[in-house]
């Protein structure tokens, strides 16, 4: 407790390029940008898997395959590589992390939607685009929304490995914090990653709340 | 051929006009297996057809076949007279009405809103929509109450009904049901089958219903396939034809043991003879009553309507007949029952004799157990022509 | 530098011991927590599929766990459990091994269908001969999922422990780092995928064994609760 009063408590912490405002804002440009990316990828790709039905056992081997990537291992790899003129070395691994919850989930969520409910849709005369913005999103949306939410945890709390290659971040007090021994710095920034990353879920909660069906999210309560 | 098709909802002289015609249909799946095999009947427009058969004969095939759900390998299906593959499959679905069995409906929906699913589509403006799927739901007996609802939060039955609904909803001219009432309880399956009927009354469309229940076929048919395994035709015939005359073993089999009491709801009842001299109103002197030769009377009250049954050795020297206790009695509707129903109520009736009232319940007289005797002889020598 | 090729397979060849060394270690570090988060889970995701109102709870907390991230945890362990221990990398890996298995076992419970439940029950059997012989066989496949996401993350998650001085083959990302030297990093990668993906197809390996009747298909649908 004291070492956190010790760090939140002096005004130091809050100011200049290594204060706490310009790391949280480097923390959210990493994940935010790492979650865009890998929606951009993902979604697509698991909407048009689960539709078509194609491509099933790529998303398990790929999902699986990319789980088992180190995070640390290919951030520094890439960094010896190609060097830290951007953030793109942080953005790769970090990507590669966030693809496969949201990739199959989005994939089980359409795939999981009742077949009688496809094939009332098709048989009212809705087209296969149809099919798929009217009825398998919203009903899969729940389980969309998990995969986006596992896999943005995932990358604000990953997101801190980024420091120990020089770049910024929250990462930076841990890292900083430990290599000094200074413990107060180091559990401060642990504090702040965590709190980031309650945030983001309260913010999926609610998200939740807001886009999901009350139909749908009625029924699974119910199940 | 694409302009009936374009407008959604028909214009109310074109109702009557679609028939459906099976002309040497065939469906033969990827894996081999011979769905249906030369196909080839009609069902006319405004009509109820029914196809029954077996698991695995083919019917849901063969119905899924009409809106293009599956594409037949063989034969054409004509609609009016137009091949259905010429016809883009969503624009084909659109003036087609689909029910099945689970109804389908989309769980993020409310109720009003998918039945308004259709004439969305067909780009109608919401208020107008919305308007038309509450009056469907009415019409299909829904509260109005539930127009708000989810899916959820509807019964299996009130489910149904929905789906009725909506795939009436943009009015189309063809309805197309898959064992649309299997899933739900005896007692809520004929509410809807008699709602169905009274439906189709008003409406006049032409219905495919496929069902592998046969007492369901013989119910709602105006005309029943009865398909057999391969998806070969064994015959097409108005109910009690059907029944009364089976083309060959597998049909009758396949219609059951009580084919011939079944037989007799298609008779009508209106042809049997009354006898109008064994009613008796309650306020008559039982003294007098029990001067009659018959052995017994049945006593209507003040309207006409009936009490019951009365034996004329049980009756009392003194007193009017409202005070003897009379025995149940059974009744049917002579201008709209069935030589089924008029037996049923001899049958409930302890003189063996069956009452006939008329539309509001008054007695018009009773038919005696020898006057049934005959007509079920008339229905016999009728089975065996 | 510019010459310097990806990998140097002599370094392989002389540092082939240590290597080893490193894999153990990491196996030993990914494997115990998984196994204890199982034990945990199993007792917890039965009471959470007993009792919805233990449920609700038990999965927020386990949320919470989950979002925390790894190398937070470490630090604020290393006071308690010391720098570069293996406890102190095996402590949150545990903690993540059960935010997954614990949906997983609800999961896999509520995914034993009610008409087999109550002809069990019908069938005289006792609650825990239901649970034994039917319910657990039938969520087999449902765990084993959530299993095999634990494991691989598991795997992978060890080498960010190399940070407080304990890692696996984490340390060898550490070292090619401070030397600036491509060869261990790229060693490490490929084998922690490979010990992953050996891990992962044994659990595959098992579930057609333990579960013959099951298609694929239920247990491809049910690593969803995906987490790394
Ligand atoms: N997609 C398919 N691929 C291969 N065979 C199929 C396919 N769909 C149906 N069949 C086979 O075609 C035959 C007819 O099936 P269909 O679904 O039309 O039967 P049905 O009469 O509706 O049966 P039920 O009363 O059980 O619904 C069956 O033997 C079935 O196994
Ligand atoms: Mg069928």
């Amino acid at each position: 407790m004291n070492w956190l009063i010790e760090f939140f408590g002096d005004p130091a912490s809050w100011s200049g390029p290594d204060g706490i405002p310009v790391r949280f804002a480097e923390h959210l440009e990493f994940a935010g940008l790492s979650l865009l990316l890998a929606m951009l990828v993902a979604v697509p790709l698991g909407l048009w898997i689960g539709h078509t039905g194609r491509g099933a056992l790529l998303v398990v081997l790929s999902a699986n395959a990319a789980r088992a990537l180190p995070t640390l291992g290919l951030l520094v790899l890439i960094v010896l590589l190609m060097g830290v003129g951007t953030i793109a070395p942080v953005l790769i691994p970090l990507v590669a992390l966030a693809v496969p919850p949201i990739l199959v989930n989005t994939y089980e969520g359409v795939r999981g939607v009742d077949p009688d409910l496809r094939d009332a849709a098709y048989g009212m005369g809705l087209r296969g685009g149809q099919v798929l913005g009217r009825v398998l999103v919203p009903v899969a949306l729940p389980l969309i929304l998990l995969g986006l939410r596992t896999a943005a945890i995932q990358v604000v709390a990953t997101a801190t490995v980024a420091a120990y290659v020089g770049l910024g971040g929250l990462g930076r007090y841990i890292i900083d914090g430990l290599a000094t021994q200074r413990y107060p710095l180091a559990v401060g920034g642990a504090v702040l990653v965590a709190l980031l990353a309650l945030t983001v879920q309260g913010l999926f909660g609610l998200l939740q709340r807001v886009l999901v069906s009350p139909g749908v999210s009625g029924r699974q309560k119910i199940r | 051929m694409g302009r009936l098709w374009q407008g959604g909802r028909a214009p109310a002289g074109d109702q009557g006009l679609r028939m459906i015609t099976f002309d040497d249909v065939t469906k033969r799946y990827p894996d081999g297996t011979v769905a249906v095999d030369g196909l080839s009947l009609q069902a006319p427009s405004g009509e109820i057809t029914v196809f029954v058969g077996p698991s695995g004969c083919g019917k849901t095939t063969s119905l899924r076949m009409i809106n293009r759900m599956i594409d037949a390998t063989g034969g054409r299906i004509l609609l009016d007279g137009v091949d259905v593959r010429t016809i883009d499959p969503p624009t084909l679905r659109r003036g087609i009405g689909y029910v099945i069995q689970q109804a389908g409906l989309f769980p993020h929906r409310k109720i009003v809103d998918n039945v308004a699913t259709v004439p969305y589509l067909l780009g109608w403006d919401r208020r107008k929509a919305r308007a038309r799927a509450m009056e469907l739901l009415e019409r299909v007996g829904l509260d109005p109450k539930l127009a708000g609802r989810y899916p959820f939060q509807l019964s299996g039955g009130q489910q149904q009904r929905v789906g009725v609904a909506r795939a009436l909803a943009a009015d189309p001219p063809v309805l197309l049901m898959d064992e649309p009432f299997s899933a739900v309880d005896p007692i809520v399956r004929a509410s809807l089958q008699d709602e169905l009927l009274r439906l189709q009354a008003e409406l006049n469309k032409t219905i495919v219903f496929v069902t592998h229940d046969i007492d369901e076929a013989i119910k709602l048919g105006d005309r029943v396939a009865v398909l057999r395994v391969g998806g070969r035709l064994a015959q097409l015939a108005a109910p009690a034809e059907l029944l009364a005359d089976p083309a060959d073993d597998f049909v009758r089999e396949f219609l059951g043991r009580d084919r011939g009491i079944r037989r007799l709801s298609f008779i009508p009842g209106d042809g049997l003879r009354l006898r109008t001299d064994l009613t008796v109103p309650a306020s008559a002197e039982a003294a007098s009553a029990r001067g009659t030769a018959e052995p017994w009377l049945v006593v209507v009250d003040a309207d006409g309507r009936p009490l019951g049954w009365v034996a004329r050795e049980d009756l009392p020297d003194s007193g009017t007949l409202a005070g003897v206790p009379a025995a149940p009695y059974g009744a049917f509707v002579r201008g709209r029952d069935s030589l089924r129903s008029a037996l049923d109520a001899a049958l409930l009736s302890p003189s063996g004799n069956a009452v006939a009232v008329d539309g509001s319940g008054r007695v018009e007289g009773v038919v005696t157990r020898q006057e049934l005797d005959a007509a079920l002889a008339r229905a016999a020598e009728g089975a065996r022509g | 530098m510019a010459e310097e090729p990806l990998v140097r397979w002599d370094w392989i060849g002389r540092n082939w011991p240590e290597i080893l060394e490193l894999v153990a270690d990491n196996v030993v570090m990914a494997l115990v927590p998984v196994v204890v988060g199982l034990l945990v889970a199993l007792p917890l995701g039965l009471a959470g599929a007993r009792w919805r109102w233990f449920y609700q709870p038990a999965v927020g907390v386990m949320n919470v766990v989950y979002s925390l991230p790894s190398l937070a945890v470490f630090i604020v362990l290393i006071p308690i459990t010391g720098l570069a221990t293996r406890t102190t990398v095996m402590v949150p890996l545990v903690f993540y091994a059960m935010a997954v298995l614990i949906p997983a076992v609800v999961d896999g419970l509520a995914s034993v269908p009610d008409h087999v439940r109550q002809s069990a029950v019908a069938m005289g059997f006792t609650p825990l001969r239901r649970l034994l012989a039917v319910e657990l066989p039938i969520a087999v496949p449902v765990v084993l999922a959530g299993l095999r996401v634990a494991t691989v993350s598991s795997v992978s998650l060890v080498s960010v422990g190399a940070l407080v001085g304990r890692g696996g083959l984490g340390y060898l990302f550490i070292d090619g780092w401070q030397r600036q030297f491509p060869t261990p990093i790229v060693v490490g990668i490929v084998l922690v995928v490979l010990l992953a993906g050996a891990a992962d197809l044994l659990l595959v390996l098992a579930q057609r064994w333990l579960t013959p009747w099951a298609s694929a298909r239920t247990a491809a649908r049910s690593g969803r609760r995906g987490a790394a």
